[in-house]
C-alpha cells in the first residue's frame, strides 16, 4: 500500500483563475500532516479534489490508493471530514446530524458518540439553526471523529472553537493517531500546528512551496542573535548569511542563516562573548516568511 | 430608521436585473392581451359571438374573473390578466421581502449589516420601500403601456393603481410571515398560501357565491370593473389592508429578537430517529414539510373548483351557442370544467415539482450537499434520492387536488364512488408535470445558476393554457407545452400512447441532468 495521499502536478483551474498550480503533496501513513498556506492559496480546492467533489484537470491524485474521483463512496467510508464552515440543516437538531453524518458513513459507533458529545460538552438537542459557529463546529468535528475510519481530512476543523475546546482536539487527535490513523490538517492556528503535526507542507498559489517536519523547516531559516562583546567583531557585516546586522557599541544584534550559524558565532568567540542570546525562528517567522509577497532569496524552495 | 437610504440603494442593486425581467414580465401580460386581441377580431359581431362564449364558460371565469364587458378590448385585458398580474406582483413582492428579510437573518448576513450604523428598522424599512417601488414601477409600466394602446386613461390608470395596491397587499403579508416564521422557505410557503387562497377564494367566489371574492384582495382588485364601469372605492379596500398587514408586521416586529421568528424554537430530539439513516431519508425528512403543505393546497384548490363543477352546467344555462360550440367540440359542459380544473391543478403541482427539483441546487448552495457527499454517499445516491422524493411528492400533491376535486363532487352531488375516478383523471396529467421537473434538474445539472430558469417552464406553460387559443398560437408553439401533449382528460379519453411519451421526454431530461450532474464540479 502506498501513502494515504500522493498528489503530484495537480492542476485545477476555475475559469480564469489558476487555483491549483501543478501542487505536490505526500501525506504517510500514521502522521499527522500539517497543511498551510495563506487564504486562497488553495487547500481547500485541494481538500475538494480528494473528495472527489471536484475534477482535477490534470495531475496524480491517489487516496488510500484509489481515485477520488471515480471510487468517491467507496473511499469515503474510510475517512472523514471536517469543512472549516460547517453549515448543517437549519431544522435538524445536532443529535440527529451527527447519527445521520454517522450512518451515511456506513455505522456510528453510539458509546464513543456519546463520549465526544460529553467531551465537547455539545448539547445535542438543540436545532442547527441555534448553534453558533464553534457550536456547528462541533458537531461535525463529533460526527468525524465518532466513525471508525483510517483518515481524518480537516479544513480548519477548529475555527470558532474556545482554547478549551481546543485543547479537547488536539487530544482526540493524538488518540486517533496512537491507533495508527493518518490526518491531513489545514490550519492556520500555528501553535495547534507545532503540537499536533509530524510534518508540514506550505502552499502558495497552487503550489507546494515547503515540505518537511517542522524541525526540518526550522533549519531552513534564521536564528536571531544578540550578544554583547569584549570587542568590536567587524566581521560579522561582511560574513554571508547576516542579515539586519546593528552595532552599538559593543552589543550586536542580526540575524542569521542556520548555514552560516557556526561562522557567526566563531566570529564573535573571537571577540569575547560577554552575554549571548540565540533565539530559534518561531513558527510565526516562518510562516510569514512563506506568505509574505516577496519570498526570501536565502531559501530556495526545497520542491522536489 | 438611520441608514434606510443607503440600504434600499444597496437592495435596488442586488434585485436591479430580477426587478427588470419582472416588471417586463408584469407589463406585457397585460399590453399583448390589448395589441393581440385588438388584432384578433376582424368585425364587432366576431368578437361579440366570442364574448358570449366565453361569458358562458364557468371554467374560464373560474379562471380568470368576473365576465364584465368582454367584447371590448379593455374588458378583456382586465379579465385576462388581472387575476395573473396579482400573481405575478404577489410574488414578486414575496421574493423581494424574502431575500432582504428572513433570508438575510437565517444567513446571519443581516447581523453583519445592523453591527453598521444602521437603525433597527432599517433594513426592514428598506425592504418595504423596495417593494414599494417595485410595484409602483410594475403598475405604472402597465398604466402607461395600454394608455399607449390606446386604451381609455382613467380605466389604464385603475389597471395600474389597484395592480400596485395588490402587490402592496403582498407586500405586507410577506412582511408579517417574516416576522412569524424563523425559516425562509416557511416565510414563502406562508406567503405563498395567502396568495393561492386569495386566487382560489375569487375563483369560487366569481361562479357562485359572490360574497367570497370580497374575502380576496385579488377580488377587491377585480371588483374595481376597470373599462366596465369603473368604481375607484375597492382599491381604498387595498390600500387598507396594505397599511394593516405592514402595521402588524412592524408591531410583530418590534416583540421579537432579531434572528428569531415570533415563536421561540423547542429543544429537539438528541437522536437521531432510527429511519433517519439515508439519503433517501433525508431528502423525504427535508422536503417532506412542502409535500405535506402543497398536498393541503392542492386539496383545498380542488374543494373549491370541484364545488363549483357540477353546476357548470346551469351556469351556461341559457346561452345555446356556447352550448353548442363545447357539444360539437366533443364535450360536455362539466367535463370541459373539470379538465380545465385538472389542468390548472396539474400546473400549480408543478410550482412543487419545480421548487423540489431545486432543492439540490439548495442543498448545494448551502454546503449540506459536500457534508453529505463527503461520506459513502456517491452522487448519483444523493441526487437520485432528491429525484424520488420529487416524483412520489408531485404523484401525492396532484392526487390531492383529484381528491379535493372528487371529495367535493361527492359532497355537492352525494356520489362518492367517484374520487377514485378523478384522483386517477388527475394523475394522467403527472407526466407533464414531471417534464418541468425534469427540465429543472437537467438545468441543475449543466450548472447550478442555470437552475431556476426551471421556473420558465411553468411560464410557458400557462401563457399556452390561458392564450393559445385567445391569441391563436401556431401549433408548433403550443405542443411545446407539455401539458398540450397530453389527452385533455375527462373530456377526452385517456391515450396511453401520449402519457408514456411525456413520461419517457421526463425521464430523457431527468437522466440528461443526472449524466451531467456525475461530471461537473460540485460546490
Amino acid at each position: 500500500m502506498s501513502a494515504p495521499i500522493e498528489i503530484r502536478q495537480l492542476d485545477k483551474r476555475f475559469g480564469a483563475t489558476q487555483a491549483l498550480d501543478g501542487l505536490d503533496l505526500t501525506v504517510d501513513e500514521g502522521e499527522v500532516h500539517g497543511f498551510l498556506g495563506p487564504n486562497g492559496a488553495g487547500k481547500s480546492t485541494t481538500i475538494r479534489v480528494l473528495l472527489g467533489l471536484l475534477r482535477k484537470d490534470r495531475g496524480e491524485v491517489l487516496l488510500l490508493d484509489g481515485d477520488p474521483w471515480r471510487d468517491a463512496a467507496a473511499l469515503h467510508r474510510r475517512l472523514a471530514y471536517v469543512p472549516g464552515d460547517v453549515t448543517l440543516w437549519p431544522n435538524l437538531t445536532g443529535g440527529e446530524v451527527i447519527d445521520l453524518l454517522g450512518r451515511l458513513r456506513g455505522g456510528v459507533d453510539t458509546r464513543r458518540r456519546d463520549e465526544l458529545v460529553e467531551r465537547f460538552e455539545l448539547d445535542p438537542t438543540k436545532r442547527a439553526r441555534g448553534y453558533s459557529k464553534g457550536n456547528r463546529q462541533k458537531v461535525a468535528l463529533v460526527a468525524a471523529l465518532a466513525s471508525d475510519v483510517e483518515l481524518l481530512l480537516l479544513d480548519e476543523p477548529t475555527s470558532g472553537l474556545d482554547p478549551l475546546m481546543e485543547a479537547v482536539f488536539q487530544d482526540c487527535i493524538d488518540e486517533f493517531k496512537e491507533r495508527g490513523r493518518t490526518v491531513l490538517l489545514s490550519s492556520h492556528i500555528l501553535a495547534e500546528v507545532e503540537r499536533l503535526c509530524d510534518r508540514v507542507s506550505i502552499i502558495r498559489a497552487g503550489r507546494t512551496v515547503e515540505r518537511g517536519t517542522l524541525a526540518e523547516l526550522r533549519h531552513l531559516t534564521r536564528t536571531s542573535v544578540a550578544a554583547e562583546l569584549a570587542g568590536p567583531a567587524a566581521d560579522l557585516a561582511s560574513l554571508d548569511g547576516v542579515h539586519d546586522l546593528v552595532a552599538e557599541g559593543h552589543r550586536v544584534r542580526f540575524e542569521v542563516d542556520t548555514a552560516a550559524l557556526d561562522e557567526a558565532v566563531g566570529v564573535l568567540h573571537r571577540a569575547g562573548v560577554r552575554t549571548l542570546t540565540a533565539t530559534p525562528p518561531t513558527l510565526e517567522e516562518l510562516f510569514l516568511r512563506h506568505y509574505g509577497d516577496e519570498l526570501p532569496q536565502a531559501v530556495e524552495p526545497t520542491s522536489t | 430608521m438611520t441608514g434606510t437610504g443607503v440600504l434600499v440603494r444597496a437592495f435596488l442593486r442586488r434585485e436591479r436585473w430580477p426587478l427588470l425581467w419582472w416588471a417586463l414580465g408584469g407589463t406585457l401580460l397585460y399590453w399583448s392581451q390589448a395589441i393581440s386581441v385588438k388584432e384578433l377580431y376582424s368585425t364587432q359581431a366576431e368578437f361579440d359571438r366570442a364574448a358570449t362564449m366565453m361569458e358562458s364558460n364557468p371554467a374560464l371565469i373560474a379562471m380568470a374573473g368576473p365576465a364584465r364587458a368582454l367584447n371590448t378590448v379593455g374588458g378583456q385585458v382586465t379579465w385576462q390578466s388581472a387575476a395573473f398580474g396579482a400573481i405575478v406582483v404577489g410574488l414578486m413582492s414575496m421574493f423581494i421581502v424574502g431575500r432582504h428579510t428572513r433570508a438575510e437573518e437565517e444567513s446571519g448576513r443581516d447581523e453583519l449589516l445592523r453591527a453598521g450604523v444602521v437603525g433597527r428598522r432599517a433594513p426592514m424599512t428598506a425592504a418595504l420601500l423596495v417593494a414599494a417601488i417595485a410595484n409602483t414601477l410594475v403598475g405604472g409600466l402597465v398604466a402607461v403601456s395600454l394608455i399607449s394602446v390606446p386604451l381609455a386613461v382613467a380605466d389604464s390608470v385603475a389597471l395600474g393603481v389597484g395592480l400596485t395596491l395588490c402587490g402592496l397587499v403582498f407586500t405586507g403579508v410577506a412582511l408579517v410571515a417574516a416576522q412569524l416564521t424563523a425559516g425562509t422557505r416557511t416565510m414563502y410557503g406562508l406567503t405563498g398560501l395567502v396568495i393561492a387562497a386569495s386566487y382560489a377564494l375569487r375563483a369560487v367566489g366569481d361562479v357562485g357565491n359572490e360574497a367570497l371574492s370580497w374575502l380576496s384582495p385579488i377580488g377587491w382588485y377585480q371588483q374595481m370593473y376597470a373599462f366596465s364601469g369603473l368604481r375607484w372605492w375597492p382599491a381604498l379596500l387595498l390600500a387598507s389592508a396594505a397599511f394593516v398587514t405592514v402595521l402588524v408586521a412592524y408591531a410583530v416586529f418590534e416583540r421579537r429578537d432579531i434572528g428569531a421568528g415570533v415563536f421561540a424554537s423547542r429543544p429537539g430530539p438528541a437522536r437521531a430517529h432510527p429511519a433517519l439513516r439515508s439519503s433517501w431519508s433525508l431528502a423525504w425528512r427535508l422536503q417532506r414539510g412542502a409535500v405535506i403543505g402543497w398536498s393541503l393546497g392542492l386539496l383545498a384548490a380542488g374543494l373549491a373548483y370541484g364545488s363549483i363543477g357540477n353546476d357548470a352546467g346551469d351556469l351556461m344555462g341559457d346561452s345555446d351557442a356556447a352550448r353548442e360550440v363545447m357539444v360539437a367540440a366533443g364535450g360536455d359542459l362539466v367535463d370541459g370544467f373539470f379538465a380545465m380544473a385538472m389542468t390548472i391543478l396539474a400546473l400549480l403541482a408543478s410550482g412543487f415539482a419545480i421548487s423540489s427539483a431545486l432543492r439540490p441546487r439548495g442543498e448545494e448552495d448551502a454546503g449540506h450537499a459536500e457534508v453529505v457527499l463527503a461520506t459513502a454517499t456517491s452522487r448519483t445516491r444523493w441526487l437520485l434520492s432528491q429525484v424520488c422524493v420529487t416524483v412520489v411528492g408531485s404523484a401525492v400533491v396532484v392526487g390531492a387536488g383529484g381528491l379535493g376535486l372528487g371529495g367535493a363532487y361527492a359532497l355537492v352531488t352525494g356520489d362518492a364512488s367517484e374520487i377514485g375516478t378523478f384522483i386517477w383523471q388527475s394523475l394522467t396529467w403527472l407526466p407533464a408535470v414531471l417534464v418541468l421537473a425534469g427540465l429543472t434538474r437537467l438545468l441543475y445539472g449543466l450548472a447550478p445558476r442555470l437552475a431556476t430558469l426551471g421556473w420558465l417552464g411553468l411560464a410557458y406553460a400557462v401563457v399556452v393554457l390561458v392564450f393559445a387559443e385567445i391569441l391563436r398560437f401556431p401549433e408548433r408553439l403550443r405542443s411545446l407545452s407539455p401539458f398540450e401533449r397530453l389527452a385533455s382528460v375527462p373530456v377526452e379519453s385517456f391515450d396511453v400512447g401520449a402519457f408514456a411519451a411525456v413520461l419517457g421526454a421526463a425521464t430523457l431530461l431527468s437522466a440528461g441532468g443526472w449524466f451531467a450532474f456525475t461530471r461537473r464540479d460540485v460546490g
